[in-house]
């Protein structure tokens, strides 16, 4: 079910509130990600405070400020760069983020679009950004960006696989790609008849969630995965050239993305927004507050990773996709099947 | 090294962990500070009464940064039927800050214990013209000099200099 | 001084000129066929200041590196020409900036045997904990940055933070945090003051505590171990015909440590201590080797500390210095290598010429021969691991 109003606005309202939301949404779980684990945790780790003054209580200001500060700032192109790949290579990476939120459910009836193949197109839509960053490395003009992007390229490519055999667990696991179906699935499921907790697929898909994990955190391009952004190598590798609310799109995109593959994480092994024994309409008030406390503690995991680990180089990073981690997502599969006919 | 009890990789998501619950060690600057040593190499205080023009000081700096000025005046001589004395006036006594390296052999060389240093560095200025601190203000820097402090167990105490 | 007993790296015989055909890897530019060029230029967070590395690339293969230096040459030769002893001293804090009281010590020495004046015992051994408390410095920095430069963000931070220990120190004893400028012909400055051997112990125990994170976060990492195992193997001899000294010799296997096998200085020889070696060339033995010798430094420095004679702190030395005519060679272990002064005095107050023989400039110069073959990343790791500062290459 998609989301239904109390009053009757007519498709074509209904499609611009829609709209609206999504694009108020991703900006604002992009600020409060990057927020909480970019500037807070990250500096609690590095036994330092973060920004303490902007805004008076903790430096929350500090993203929105940042935000204006860059839509702010003069645009600055390079002199060899394609006017208009350069241009458009950060809407294709920060569009392909907006289509994902298109699909995540909130509540029973809090979703932009309930799909019935959900889990495939907000994978499908994800990997579009690829395509955005080869864009955005050839247009820059500039032989660290291109290395950066061939890289980017090579490795969203190769972590697409784990990833989508990851999932393929839980979709067999619930019998349907729709996101929806599978949180019902989790809501309404039981182990060995025991309702009290659901059953959150990570129970039995704990090696398709540590795949999930790994996976994501290759397609954000974050440590240990960031050859694409090597900081001290290539100094932000396809983004250098970009300043300005350019930078601002890719930022977005690459926070906002972080948001949607841990809600997606949370949806699709925690039982994203249900609470088991809360129905009806008191489930789609407390949708949103579970579905983000669940998609917090994922993005933890995620985060403390990032800031612990040096980063695998490039030869490294391949041969764990496609040694390690295909050959155990397609073992994680079969038991799934084997287990699912069995039982 | 003793043997590893967990694979690395959790070994090291445990000390990040253990360190983000220590707490931060920085300081807030500007609401806290933290007071830095009394040897503290902050800033050069000339006592000019004691200065005597004798131009050691900018002669052995190594940027030749101190710029001073006197002249010879002729005083009264202090007994009936002596000699006229002659004293030196000090007109202008300049530290540039912009190019001083904070070596301290000014400080050491003078023979008249004039030059002091201070652990004073909030004087930083919006104009690099500022930074030259002329007698005046570097009289004003007298009082953040601090008191010379007791030798650690072993100093050879010395008569002071 | 004469200069033919300079102590030789023992067991090591290998001709330089045999070795000059491994390091043809001049860039052509104008015959460049379609490789990419790239230019890891001055400005660039890996390489340690402003060094221009010229690689010629295959994909991301180095086929050839060039390293250009000289971005910060400041002339520090030539302003000793006109320059008294004292105020070299102060211009000598910062050829290497991030142990700058190492770099005062072999020049004072030179000073002292052109002199023959001695330094009382007090101020040898003060001299002794300040320089190892500089090599802590310098080597802890070491260690959170190369994590950095791996892409580990957290290291870095801890790097400074326990520093922050040792800087305190330094400041408490001399008044400058980086620019001791605390050396004097025949002695120090000044002492101690009041409560410094306490708090320099507070210091070393967490010094200590850090280098156990450190070895927990970054030795152990599986990610880390992958990234620097077997890159950038020196062999033991390549690195000596190079001029390589220091900690990256050390951990190519050479046990040699002209603390312990040159000239004696300072207090070395009445400490106990241990020369840390590894047999592998690479980038992991050369962090490995700098991990303990942090550790080891901070058991000397507390070594010394117990065992601190007392009395003065400055020899007998006229008010005005001049130097007598002679000529004096000093080499010492400085934290990143061998560093070694050459002072040709005329008999002024300030030297006629000083040669200063760095140890980066030396280590840097394996890089056209050691970057071959290697990967763009692993580049970034060679440079990491081998440590040098650019003002001490380019003086």
């Amino acid at each position: 079910m998609s989301l239904q109003l109390a009053v009757d606005i007519g498709w074509g309202w209904t499609l611009a509130l829609k709209t609206v939301l999504v694009l108020a949404v991703v900006p604002l779980a992009a600020l409060v990600l990057g927020y909480t684990f970019l500037l807070k945790m990250m500096s609690h780790m590095q036994s330092r405070l973060g920004p303490m003054d902007p805004g008076g209580f903790h430096g929350w200001f500090q993203l929105v400020g940042d935000g204006i500060k860059f839509l702010q700032k003069e645009d600055v192109m390079p002199a060899e760069a394609d006017r208009r790949v350069f241009a458009l290579a950060p809407a294709v990476v920060v569009v392909s983020t907006f289509l994902v939120f298109v699909v995540l459910p909130t509540g029973p009836k809090l979703v932009v679009e309930n799909l019935d193949v959900g889990v495939f197109y907000a994978l499908a839509v994800s990997s579009l950004s690829v395509v955005g960053v080869l864009m955005a490395g050839w247009a820059s003009a500039n032989k660290f960006a291109l290395l950066g992007a061939l890289r980017a390229a090579a490795q969203l490519i190769a972590y697409e696989l784990p990833l989508l055999l990851a999932v393929v667990g839980v979709v067999v696991q619930a019998g349907s790609m729709s996101l929806q179906t599978i949180v019902t699935a989790q809501q309404r499921g039981s182990i060995f008849g025991w309702h009290g907790i659901g059953f959150p697929f990570i129970l039995t898909q704990f090696i398709g969630f540590f795949l999930f994990l790994i996976a994501s955190q290759a397609e954000l391009t974050q440590t240990p995965f960031d050859m694409p952004v090597a900081e001290s190598e290539l100094v932000a590798g396809y983004m250098v050239e970009y300043t300005g609310f350019r930078f601002l799109f890719f930022f977005i995109g690459e926070f906002g993305t972080a948001f949607a593959f841990a809600a997606l994480a949370a949806t699709l092994f925690l039982g994203g927004w249900s609470v088991p024994w809360v129905h009806g309409a008191a489930a789609d008030v407390l949708g949103i507050p579970v579905l983000f406390a669940k998609l917090m503690l994922v993005a933890f995991l995620m985060f403390w990773v990032r800031f612990t680990y040096p980063r695998l180089r490039e030869d490294q990073l391949q041969s764990l996709a496609w040694k390690f981690l295909i050959p155990i997502g397609l073992a994680n599969i079969l038991l799934t099947g084997i287990f699912k006919v069995a039982f | 090294m003793p043997k590893k009890k967990l694979p690395g990789l959790v070994e090291g998501l445990g000390v990040t962990f253990r360190t983000m619950l220590k707490g931060a060690v920085t300081v807030q600057y500007p609401h806290e500070r933290e007071d830095p040593a009394p040897r503290a190499r902050g800033v050069i205080a000339l006592k000019e009464e004691n200065c005597t023009v004798c131009m050691l000081c900018g002669r052995s700096c190594p940027d030749w940064c101190i710029y001073i000025e006197g002249h010879k005046e002729k005083r009264p001589p202090r007994r009936e039927g002596g000699r006229e004395r002659t004293v030196s006036i000090l007109d202008r006594f300049d530290i540039d800050y912009a190019l001083c390296m904070y070596c301290g052999i000014c400080v050491e060389v003078c023979p008249f214990d004039a030059l002091f240093w201070s652990p004073e560095y909030e004087y930083s200025e919006m104009s690099i013209a500022k930074l030259l601190h002329d007698k005046d203000k570097l009289g004003e820097w007298m009082e953040s000099v601090p008191e010379p402090e007791p030798l650690e167990i072993g100093a050879e105490v010395k008569g002071k200099k | 001084m004469s200069t033919t007993d300079i102590p030789r790296v023992p067991g090591i015989e290998v001709d330089p000129r045999d070795l000059r055909h491994l390091a043809d890897a001049q860039i052509n530019v104008e015959l460049d066929t379609g490789d990419m060029i790239l230019n890891l230029g001055p400005q660039h967070p890996a390489t340690h200041g402003t060094l221009r590395l010229v690689v010629r690339l295959d994909g991301e293969r180095v086929i050839a590196a060039d390293p250009v230096i000289g971005y910060m040459h400041r002339g520090y030769e030539k302003l000793t020409e006109f320059r008294t002893y004292p105020q070299i001293t102060t211009l000598v804090n910062r050829i290497d900036w991030l142990s700058s009281f190492a770099n005062e010590v072999p020049f004072i020495h030179a000073a002292e045997l052109l002199m023959g004046i001695e330094a009382p015992p007090r101020a040898v051994w003060i001299r002794t904990i300040l320089t190892e408390l500089s090599r802590i410095a310098t080597f802890y920095l070491f260690l959170g940055e190369m994590g950095l430069q791996l892409g580990a963000l957290t290291p870095a931070f801890w790097g400074f933070r326990d520093r922050e220990h040792v800087l305190n120190l330094i400041e408490a004893a001399t008044g400058g945090r980086f620019h001791p400028n605390f050396n004097r012909i025949g002695g120090l400055k000044d002492d101690f003051p009041w409560g410094w051997a306490a708090e320099a112990r507070t210091a070393m125990k967490a010094i200590f505590d850090g280098c156990d994170d450190f070895e927990d976060i970054l030795i152990g990492n599986e990610i880390f171990e992958a990234r620097t195992r077997g890159i950038g193997i020196v062999p033991a001899e390549i690195g000596a015909a190079y001029g390589m000294s220091g900690s990256n010799l050390r951990a190519s296997g050479v046990d040699w440590d002209l603390r312990r096998d040159g000239r004696p200085y300072l207090a070395y020889p009445e400490l106990d201590y241990k020369v840390w070696t590894h047999p592998d060339g690479d980038s992991f033995s050369r962090y490995w080797v700098r991990l303990q010798e942090t550790r080891e430094s901070a058991r000397m420095v507390l070594q010394l500390l117990d065992g601190l004679p007392s009395g003065p702190i400055m020899a007998k030395v006229p008010r005005i210095i001049k130097v007598p005519e002679g000529e004096a060679w000093v080499e010492t272990e400085n934290p990143l290598g061998q560093m070694g002064y050459y002072v040709i005095s005329k008999g002024a107050t300030g030297p006629f010429r000083v040669k200063i023989r760095s140890a980066s400039f030396s280590n840097v110069s394996i890089l056209p021969w050691l970057l071959r073959g290697v990967y763009v990343p692993d580049v970034i790791t060679i440079l990491a691991s081998l440590y040098f500062i650019l003002g001490d290459i380019d003086r």
